[in-house]
Formats: C-alpha cells, structure tokens, sequence
C-alpha cells in the first residue's frame, strides 16, 4: 500500500482536496518516514510537534471550507539556513549553537501563510559553502542512492539534506539555497528535480547570507509540476530586501502546458569540457534529441567567457562571504569561547566555530579584498561577471532556453574530493554561471549513468521566465521517463 | 594674522583637517526602521537588522538621502547623481554587523566650500572635499563591570553624514569658525540639529605642522571623536604643540589615532595595533547603487531657505548693517528672523543694539534660547515704536524691557500700567526745569558761568524730578534757552 | 604572489579566526592552491569593462522615514552569551 509519503506534492495536493486522506494522516507517514531515514542524517532538527499542529490547522480549514490552496497542510523539509521563529537555526555550523532566532524568514513564512507543515530543519555544507554535505558540523548526509558496490555516497551540496528529503521520500518537498549550485547540482546526483529562481524573485530577508549577490532560494521536489506549486508558493517581491525584484509571481503551474512547439534551445558549446565523462555528453545529446522531437529548434551557440565563471565565482563569493560571516563574533547570539580580550574573545570563537571551508573561504574573501588585491582580484572577477551576463544577454536574444548537463559527475563516496578544494570546487562547472548572470535554471532527472546512479539535465532561461523553464524541463522530463529508484527505496 | 608656534628651531604653522560627524534629524535610522531619539533604555531602539541577527538586510531610508543632498546644496558643494555605498569591514564590539556601511570611492556629495566670517571682517573660503552618509556605531561603556564592557546599540544605524574639509584651516580659532558655521548651515538647512553635546554632531581632527613655506604635508594625526567646539580648539593647541616637540627633538610625528583627554588637557595615542587597518571596501551587495535624477536635486534646491551666507548679504544691503552685526544675527537663523520681524520698517541699527545690548545678554542670563525669549519679536518692534514717537524716552525703555522680559507683557501695557508716558508737554517741562533751576541757583551760575557740564547734572535733576518721563532733549533744551539765553 | 605562514597568519588576524601554528603552513598551501587556480581571471581582457553592480536592472527602492520596528530589547539580547540586563556583555575593551 502506497504510504502517503510517496505521493507527489500534486498528488497529495489531489488527494487532500479529494479528501481521500487528512494532512494530519500525511504528516504522520512523513514523520514516520522521517524517523526512519535518520541514518542518512537528513535532519539537524526534527519538528514533529510543530508539523502536527500545522497539519491540524490545514485540516481545520479544509473542513470550514477555507482551505488556503495547494501548498495547504503539505509536509516540507527546510534547509537549516532559513530562521526559523523560535526553532533551532544552525547553518549546520558549531557557531550557531543554540541559535533560536526570534523572527521567521520571509521565505518560510510564505509557505506558513500557504498552509504548508514543517517537518523539521535540513542539514547542509556549513554555511552553504560546499557541493557534497561533507562539511557540516553535524556530519554528511548520506545519499539516498548507493555506490555501485554500496559505498555511502555524497547527496551533493550544499542542500545535501533537503535533496535527500525528496529523494529518500520523507515528504513530496523540501526548500534549499543555491548560491553556485547548491540546488541543482544535488538535484542531479540524487535523481530529483531542483531548480534556483531568478536573482531576486525570492526574498533574502531572514535566510542566513552566504554570498549576497549569489544566494537564491529553490525547491527541492519529485517532479516538474511539483516544483513550480512550491516556486509559486515561496516567491514574491519584499520590501525588507532591497535585491528583492519588484515583479508579479506568475501562476507556474499553468507554465506547464506541454506543447514546446517553436521553442528555441541552444546548446553552448563551451559546457563540453575536457575529459567530460562520454555518458554526460550522451545524455545532453539525448535531451536535445527529447526536445527537437516535441517541436523545439535546437540551436549551438557560443559562451565563450563559461570557463571563467567558476574562477570567478570563488573570488566573489568567498569575498562576500566573509564579510556576510563577520557578525558571527560571540557577542550576540551563538558561540562564545572566551578570551582575555574582545579579539582574542573573536579570534578564539571563530577559529573554534568555523570548519576548515567555511574558514578557508573566509580567507580567501579576506585575501582578494585587501589593500593591493582588490583591483586585481575582486574588480577582476567583477568585470569577468559582467562579460558573462553580456554574453548571456547576446545569446538570449536567438533562443529561449539553454540546455547543458548539470553535473560533471554522478555522486561520488564520502570522503572523496576533501584533499584539494578545488576538485570539490568543480563540482559547481555547469551551475555557476547561472548565479553569476542571476538567470533561473533548473535540474531534471533525465538518466543513469554506467553504475546505475543519476544524472541530470539543466534547462537555464531569461531572467523572470521561470515559465518557459518549467516548460521546457517537463518536456524533458516526460520524455526521460525517469523512473529509477535508489537503493533506500528498494532500488538499484 | 597666522597661527605660528615658535620653536627652537623656527616657526611652525598648523594645518588642519576636519571631519565633521553630523546626525541626520531623521525619525528612523538610515537602513532600518528603529527610532533615532536620544536617550532612550538600552538596546530599546534597535531592531533586528542594527543588531546584525542572521538573514538580516539593510533598506534606505529616502529621508536621509534628501538630507544629505540639501547639506550637500548648503555647502555649495557638487551632487553625484551616481554614488555607491560600500562596506567598511572591521571588528568592534559596538559594530555588530563587522562592517559599517558607509560610502567611498563613489560619495553622495563632491567638492564645495564653506566661508568663514573672521572677526576681523574678512571672509576666508575653506574647501569642502566631500560628503558622504554612513551607519553610526553603537555605544561601549568601559566603566559599567571590572572585566566587561557593555553594549547599547541604540546608535547603531542611525544615519551620519561626514564632512570631509579640505586641510586648508590653519588655526585653533578658524576650526572653531569652521565648525560653528557647518553647525549653523546644518541648523538652518534642518538636517541636524547640531546638538554637541548629545552627540548629534561630532568631529575627528587631523592635525599636522610645517615650517611655513613647506610645500608638502607632514605626517598627520587624528583625534577621534571630539565633541565640542571649545575642545576642538584645544586639542588643535595641544595636538601642534606636541607635534613641534617631536620634529624639534628629532622625531617623526607617527600617522596613528589619538584621543582628547580634557580633563589632563593632552592627546592621547589609542591602543596601537599590531597590524594597521584595511578596510577591505567593497560595494555593499546587499545594496543597489544610489542614482538620484537631476529633477530631484532641483526640486529639493528649490526648497531650501535662505542659508547665512545670503541672509548676511541681505541684510547688509537692505539694512545697512555692518557685517560683523549682520554676521553675529544670521549664526541661527532663529535669531535671525526675530531681528528681521524686529527690524522691517523701523530703524534697523536700533533694533540690532537693542538685541545685542539688551535681549541677548538678557536670555544669557537666565539660560534662554531666543525661541524661548519671553519678549517676543512683535513686543521688542512694540518697544521701538514707542521710543520712536517719542512716547517714552531710552531710560525709561530700559526699565520697561527690564519689566517685558520679567513678566512677557507687552510695552504699550507696561507703560500704561506704570504711567510711564513720556512727558512732552512743554509747559509741564518748562515748569519742572524752572523749579529746578530755582531749587539750585548755584549749579544755575555754573552753567551761565560756561560750564557745560553742570547742564548734563540740571537735566538729570529734571528728570529725578519728573520720575524719567520728561524728554531729555526737550529738557537739555529748555535748560540751554533759560541759562544761556 | 604566493603566501607564506606569516601572510596567512595577517589574513587570520584581518578575519579575527585563531588559526593554530602549525595548521599556517598547511593552510597557506590550500590557498595558494585556490589563488593559482582563480589567477587564470587575469587572461580575460576586461579593458573597458565596468565591474558588476547588480544582476538585476533595478532603481534601488527607498523607503518612508517612519518608526516601525525595535522596542522588543529581549528579542535583541536574548540569544546573547553574556547578558547583563539589557545590554550585551563583552571582555573589556581597553581603548
């Protein structure tokens, strides 16, 4: 019998509307999926009492007739970096220590004032810096899907727990933040669909900044549809963030009409790198193949900046994040470790709260910001940015969207990549130009690789047309046909 | 005259350099929507964003920018219609997001000039180099616990605007002018309220000597924080005095942060740093850069009141004032427009004594702002007109101020009141100085005998006689005619 | 430019973390891993090219000079290590 935590987000939506099942029901099989997952380290924080009454609430209204719509009394799991009122907030960093933030983001107050129930806080990368879960002061998450000889392997990152939640069917979806990646790129190594909104359709205020200019929050959910309800349900213009884009959220759902009749694809030829694994190269050719025969026109062009992205990205990201990172201090909330004066005091809190990335990524940002390295460095970046959104902006006026892999890799072991930071680093190749054009993008499903783990593929679009990104990637994703499940389901 | 010390090994002269640190008279502070007043219980006026608490963003207060752009059209200075703010990153326990948000390469407000009034009537022009707006800090106490310091970010956010002047001030005195004029344009323009003492304006001096004749600058040192004008031109005194001492027993001044202590009247160098600081600016990314439109800045210039410098102008040409009394009654522009309800339409070098004899040193006294002055700018041009028309004489207006400024009744009820009408009846005069002259024969021979002076004590007998009321000129005169013929 | 212990031990001080002795060494080679590979920026030619402002073409929106937050001090101090009534509470600052 199906537990109700296997449904989708729509289904569920149906089935409370239907009344085939109360939230109350569904939020149990979700806590109870919940509790059952916990060797995979999903959550730092469970909320199950929370959940209960949020469900109840749902259910209250539904009865009376006032139910608030689809996202009303569905269960979701929210990475530990949106503050939440009164519930441990940790950015899965030991500084953050009994951190009860007295306010909610706006982000997860949105999707409160939607009806939808908490399940409980998300572990991630220690302050969203990382591709692989592997740095959170509360241990790795472990992947939902298995080595090919069963080794535990790495959810991706940062959103390692949220990805998970999905992916492991804990609950029909879960938010996380994409800063490089951090969405999408979990999102292809998990098999689930997660996609990152324009640069500012999602409001900042209350979720833990990493890197400002960069940090977007997204769903994690099973299908296409799916996430556009959960998109629809979090976003919005607000006025307590001035990056916050004045625009209407559209009605994405409808986005979804199934007919790509005419859409123009490109394909950049710089996503093809060197030494790119033959199966990811395959499977783009296939998607293009999906694409072409549901009426779309598929179209090379040319980025010529992409390879310059990343490098970019890891001088103004660390950058902003340490100055986004300094009013972690021991003063006013989290963390103190004593000291004899107030910088010792600083020194002795900080060096004992941040792990090795968050620390060497603070350096970094300290580093290319100092006198003498700013122009060369910072400014330099800057300017690489602007080339890559011009480019972007050229190559948008000849097509809709972009097709490209979204990974250069399936999930690989925990453990691996933690020598060299900048092998973990590549990790983010296909994702973060997007970030640094501030473009929506989103990952699908679309395939295996050799051992059986999946890989996806990532539809980026204009700035505001997350709707002909929702309509592209469903043409993806019914053409894919993705049906593997992993080894925690039953599969593999 | 210049402001030289003299040393063992010559002459030296100061210069100086301000920074001026004004709070904008807004209600809500510059990113966030908390209070501004002063005074209020600890970390009551901070919200969640001046507490830096995590996920927190900054949103600007539109307020702010109009003040700084009319301040920015006070110091005839350049607007940028383009400017950005940036993060100024440091650690401190009374700035809680590790970085201040303040302006740097790309401030709101260029170049301009401020002119000084010298009391020797000259008009010396002093460079504006800049302004910005910026985040306050909040406030330590060191002195609360033997082991601690606390923390109050009530202040913590609340917008500043930093006047950055030329280093063309050379003396203790000319800062002094200096800062006095800023607080004045500040007062009239209504941006701050100039309020030393609260804190709302405050000043960082820069301070280096030279041989004069020198072409460059020597090495200079700042003191943080000063926040008075007496203070300033104390530490300038003491700040080049030590300076001298330095270069003249071989030294080199080190570019470091002082502070002012008053008590011991000296400078004092702040802990120094190992390392010395970098700020690491950057634009703030949670920010999007300032651009104003040239339609807005007129429109605000279009709303500016007439600012000291004009209103000098004005009454010298239209009063006939001299420019160190014009000067003296647009410091505040309060005063200003009680001389000018005064002044229009009577004599103007009258009213300008009787404000700087009487009224001022009156309110002086008894602590009194001239917005507080219990004789009201209707009443003194009430007290003109009756000297005017001669319905009382200039004694007897002397007791009757005494009287309006006791009780803030108007001249014409005192006089009224008391009986103290002038006495311009001729034959009532002429009677009083007949008496007089009777009473007194030898004074009378006196003055026929040629002393003139014996005149000045006849009239002042008369006048003991008519209890001050009688004309003094009618008196002086009646008496010339009786003893001199 | 590549970076020695006391150049990573001067970044440390800058970032107010308390790195160990002998983790400087260590750390300078990851970072002058990072810097190495992040110097390809420098074969971009960016002559003329002006530095990202802002991903989105927007006027940066100003708001209302009106109070309407603050006065809730619990809120604000009440996460604090050291709290000694309404105020924060830090070792001492000797100025």
């Amino acid at each position: 019998m199906t537990k109700l935590n296997d449904l989708t987000l729509v289904e569920a939506r149906d089935g409370l509307a239907a009344g085939a099942f109360s939230a109350v029901e569904l939020t149990e099989d979700c806590i109870e999926a919940m509790e059952a997952a916990r060797d995979l380290n999903i959550f730092i924080t469970e909320t199950p009492e929370i959940a209960r009454e949020r469900a109840g609430e749902a259910d209250a209204r539904r009865a009376k007739g006032e139910s608030l719509g689809a996202m009303d009394g569905i269960p979701v799991a929210i990475k530990d970096l949106f503050c939440t009122d009164g519930v441990l907030t940790t950015a899965a960093s030991h500084i953050l220590d009994g951190f009860h933030p007295p306010y909610e983001s706006t982000i997860t107050q949105n999707l409160r004032d939607a009806g939808a129930v908490m399940l409980g806080k998300t572990n991630l990368d220690e302050f969203a810096m990382g591709s692989s879960n592997m740095t959170s002061y509360y241990g790795p998450v472990t992947n939902a899907w298995a080595g090919a000889n069963g080794e535990d392997l790495v959810p991706g990152g940062s959103s390692g727990g949220s990805v998970t939640a999905v992916a492991a069917h804990v609950c029909p979806g879960s938010l996380g933040t994409d800063t490089g990646g951090s969405i999408r790129q979990p999102a292809s190594l998990c098999g689930v669909v997660g996609m990152k909104p324009t640069y500012g359709r999602c409001s900042r205020w209350g979720t833990v900044a990493f890197a400002s200019s960069l940090d977007q929050a997204g769903p994690f959910a099973r299908t296409v549809r799916d996430s556009a309800i959960l998109l629809e349900a979090m976003a919005g213009h607000d006025p307590k963030d001035t990056t916050s884009a004045p625009v209407d959220v559209p009605d994405f759902e409808a986005a979804i009409t199934g007919n790509i009749q005419g859409l123009k694809v490109g394909i950049p030829k710089e996503y093809t790198l060197d030494g790119m694994p033959a199966e990811i190269q395959a499977l783009w050719d296939q998607g293009a193949e999906w694409l072409k025969g549901q009426g779309a026109e598929i179209k090379p062009v040319s980025l010529p900046h992409t390879k310059y992205a990343l490098p970019a990205y890891y001088i103004v990201a660390p950058a902003e994040a340490s100055s986004n990172l300094a009013r972690y201090d021991g003063v006013r909330y989290g963390l103190r470790v004593d000291g004899d004066s107030l910088d010792e005091m600083y020194a002795n809190t900080r060096g004992a709260g941040f792990g090795a990335e968050v620390r060497r990524r603070v350096m970094i940002g300290t580093y290319v910001l100092s006198a003498g390295y700013y122009d060369a460095y910072y400014v330099k970046a800057q300017q690489v940015r602007t080339k890559i959104l011009d480019e972007f902006k050229q190559v948008f006026e000849d097509v809709d969207v972009l097709l490209t892999p979204t990974a250069p890799n399936a999930a690989f072991p925990i453990g691996a990549k933690m020598d060299d930071p900048v092998a973990m680093y590549l990790n983010d190749i296909f994702t973060v130009p997007a970030n640094m054009a501030g473009l929506p993008g989103i990952s699908v499903p679309a395939g295996l690789d050799a051992d059986g783990l999946p890989l996806g593929l990532q539809i980026v679009a204009k700035p505001f047309d997350e709707e002909t990104m929702f309509l592209a990637a469903d043409a993806i994703e019914r053409a894919a046909e993705f049906t593997a499940k992993p080894k925690y389901l039953g599969g593999q | 005259m210049a402001y030289i010390l003299k040393g063992e090994t010559g002459d030296w002269e100061v210069v100086i350099g301000l920074e001026v640190h004004a709070q904008v008279s807004s209600q809500a502070k510059l990113f966030s929507g908390s209070p501004t007043a002063f005074g209020a219980d600890p970390n009551s006026q901070v919200s969640l964003v001046d507490a830096a608490m995590p996920g927190m963003l900054p949103v600007i207060n539109k307020f702010c920018v109009e003040q700084a752009v009319k301040t920015g059209l006070g110091l005839q200075a350049q607007i940028n219609l383009h400017s950005v703010f940036e993060r100024k990153n440091y650690f401190y326990a009374d700035l809680p997001q590790g970085y201040q948000i303040s302006q740097y390469l790309y401030p709101v407000v260029g170049e301009g000039t401020v002119v000084l009034d010298m009391p020797d009537g000259s008009a010396r022009e002093i460079g504006v180099e800049r302004l910005h707006m910026e985040q306050d800090a909040g406030k330590s106490m060191h002195d609360q616990d033997p082991k601690r310091s606390m923390i109050d970010l009530n202040r913590a956010g609340v917008c500043l605007m930093e006047i950055v002047s030329k280093p063309d001030l050379r003396s203790p005195e000319e800062a002094g002018i200096y800062v006095r004029k800023i607080r004045s344009i500040l007062r009239y323009l209504g941006t701050c309220d100039g309020n030393m003492e609260q804190g709302s304006m405050r000043a960082d001096v820069n301070v280096s000597v030279r041989h004069p004749g020198e072409e460059e600058y020597r090495t200079r040192a700042e003191i943080k924080n000063v926040n008075s004008v007496r203070f300033i031109m104390q530490t300038i005194e003491v700040e080049a005095e030590r300076q001298v001492d330095v270069w003249e027993s071989g030294g080199e001044v080190v570019q470091e942060t002082r502070q002012f202590d008053a008590n011991k009247g000296e400078t004092r160098s702040m802990r120094a740093k190992e390392f010395a600081h970098d700020y690491r600016y950057f634009p703030d990314p949670d920010l999007l850069p300032l651009d104003l439109d040239q339609a807005f800045v007129d429109d605000l210039a279009a709303t500016l009141p007439e600012l000291p410098d004009a209103k000098k102008d004005r009454f010298i040409e239209h009063f006939g004032l001299s420019a160190y009394d014009a000067g003296v009654l647009v410091a505040e522009k309060e005063t200003a427009d009680f001389f000018e309800e005064v002044a229009e339409g009577r004599d103007a070098k009258l009213a300008v004594n009787w404000l700087t004899t009487n009224l001022f040193g009156h309110l002086n006294a008894a602590s009194k702002s001239i917005t507080e002055s219990p004789v009201s700018a209707a009443q003194m041009g009430e007290l003109l007109d009756l000297m005017a028309d001669d319905t009382i004489s200039t004694r007897i207006a002397k007791d009757v101020f005494e009287e309006m400024f006791e009780t803030s009744k108007s001249a014409g009820a005192i006089v009224a009141e008391k009986g103290l009408k002038q006495i311009t009846d001729t034959g009532a005069i002429e009677a009083a100085v007949d008496q007089a002259i009777a009473d007194n024969p030898g004074q009378a021979d006196e003055v026929r005998g040629g002393n003139d002076k014996a005149i000045g004590w006849f009239v002042g007998q008369v006048m003991k006689a008519t209890q001050g009321k009688a004309n003094p000129q009618m008196v002086n005169q009646l008496l010339r005619d009786k003893l001199k013929g | 430019m590549s970076l020695e212990s006391d150049d990573v031990r001067r970044i440390a001080f800058l970032a107010r973390i308390n790195v160990p002795d002998e983790e400087l060494a260590p750390l300078a080679d990851e970072l002058n891993g990072i810097i190495g590979w992040v110097e390809q920026l420098s074969e971009v030619d960016t002559v003329g090219v002006a530095p990202m402002t802002s991903v989105t073409e927007m006027v940066m929106k100003q708001r209302e000079d009106e109070v309407s937050d603050a006065g809730y001090p619990d809120r604000v101090v009440g996460n604090a290590p050291d709290r000694v009534k309404d105020f924060y509470a830090v070792p001492k600052v000797v100025e």
